[in-house]
């Protein structure tokens, strides 16, 4: 049976230079960003060079997406959230492309490694963190004093609030990740028992209906979930930010 | 005359099959609007799908929240407890300290309260 791990090797292509005793390589990782970022500009750009009045195909797209997650940010973070529109929209782009590349057979999900969804979930925290004091200054530390709690249990409650701030980055970047391995896992293993029940003739044959059936119904749940973690991924973003923009209000 | 019967009889019968065509068009209209009727019925119960969409999003959301509080907690208690020599006192506490914030973030992620600092 094929190894249902296989699929997440990173596999170096050709090396660039060596800097300070690190290897800069392009990795089959790398090779897919570049063609998940080049599809969007791909859509994007395609999508408003036509201009027209009344959309075409890859314009309405482009429009969509565009009112999906305006729509978003002002429903979670308001008005003052769209100046983080760019950051919102390129990390949803980019999650939901690359997510559903990873569902086409021989490609390379980018987001089954923690490394990149940490990236993604650590450069919202530190956008929170600094646009938060640059806003507030000192008075982001309101975010983790609650009202109305008597003064001898606020020392805890704010310890437990600092903590549980600390948490967002794991929670944000696991999520995603763990998704999309879990599920790019299960589909490699039911695959395989397809192959394994073929084996043993015709009633084997019979019998690897099941998990052809589970692949197929797997495949479009992928499909959901792909863009579903995607938008868990931009309104997290959206709230997180929304502490920034307003903290204990 | 035999022509006039044969022309009021092709006009009789132009008028039967415009009478006809007629009803069959308003036949087929109700019918339309009848399917149409039916499909806005169906439509009904899953006319916001973002709805749907950001309830499932919201379950996606609570799956993981617990286990960063903990996985945190714990996290800064064997810190410290490698760095202060205070070893098991720093994981526990904090253990117990991260899943507190595990469930916090839980409470705060099923939208019982709104946020840090909510006024509630």
């Amino acid at each position: 049976m094929a190894d249902p791990i296989h699929q997440f090797e990173i596999t170096k292509l050709a090396t660039i230079a060596n800097i300070g005793g690190h290897e800069i390589a392009i990795t089959n990782s790398a090779i897919f960003m570049a063609i998940t970022v080049v599809g969007i500009a791909a859509l994007l750009v395609g999508g408003s060079s036509a201009r027209a009045l009344v959309p075409g195909r890859i314009q309405s797209v482009a429009e969509v997406t565009y009112e999906f997650i305006a729509n978003t940010i002002q429903s979670t973070a308001g008005t003052a959230g769209m100046k983080f529109f760019p950051l919102v929209f390129t990390l949803f782009m980019f999650i939901l492309v690359a997510n559903m590349i990873g569902i086409i057979p021989y490609t390379f999900t980018v987001t089954s490694h923690i490394i990149v969804t940490a990236m993604m979930a650590l450069l919202v925290f530190f956008t929170v963190i600094i646009y938060g004091f640059y806003k507030n200054g000192l008075g982001f530390f309101r975010l983790f004093v609650p009202q109305g709690i008597p003064v001898y249990i606020l020392p805890l409650i704010v310890f437990i609030e600092v903590l549980s701030f600390i948490s967002r980055p794991i929670s944000h970047s696991v999520r995603l990740f763990a998704n999309m391995l879990a599920g790019h896992i299960t589909l490699k293993v039911l695959a395989g028992f397809i192959t394994m029940m073929g084996g043993f003739g015709i009633a084997g044959w019979l019998g690897a209906v099941l998990p052809l059936g589970l692949v197929v119904a797997i495949t479009a749940l992928e499909v959901l979930v792909a863009f579903l973690q995607a938008y868990v991924f931009a309104i997290l973003t959206c709230i997180y930010l929304n502490d920034a923009i307003h903290p204990g209000h | 005359m035999a022509e006039d019967t044969g022309n009021d009889g092709k006009d009789s019968k132009r008028l039967a099959e415009e009478a006809a065509l007629s009803a069959r068009l308003r036949h087929l209209g109700e019918r339309l609007g009848q399917k149409a009727g039916n499909r806005e019925v169906e439509a009904g119960p899953s006319q916001d799908p973002g709805q749907n969409a950001s309830a499932l999003a919201r379950g996606f959301r609570l799956s993981t929240e617990l286990v960063a509080g903990v996985l945190v907690g714990a996290f800064i208690g064997w810190a410290l407890d490698k760095w202060l020599g205070t070893s098991p006192g720093g994981m526990i506490v904090f253990l117990m300290l991260g899943f507190a914030a595990g469930v916090f973030n839980v409470v705060r992620a099923a939208g019982v309260s709104s946020g840090p600092g909510s006024r509630r």
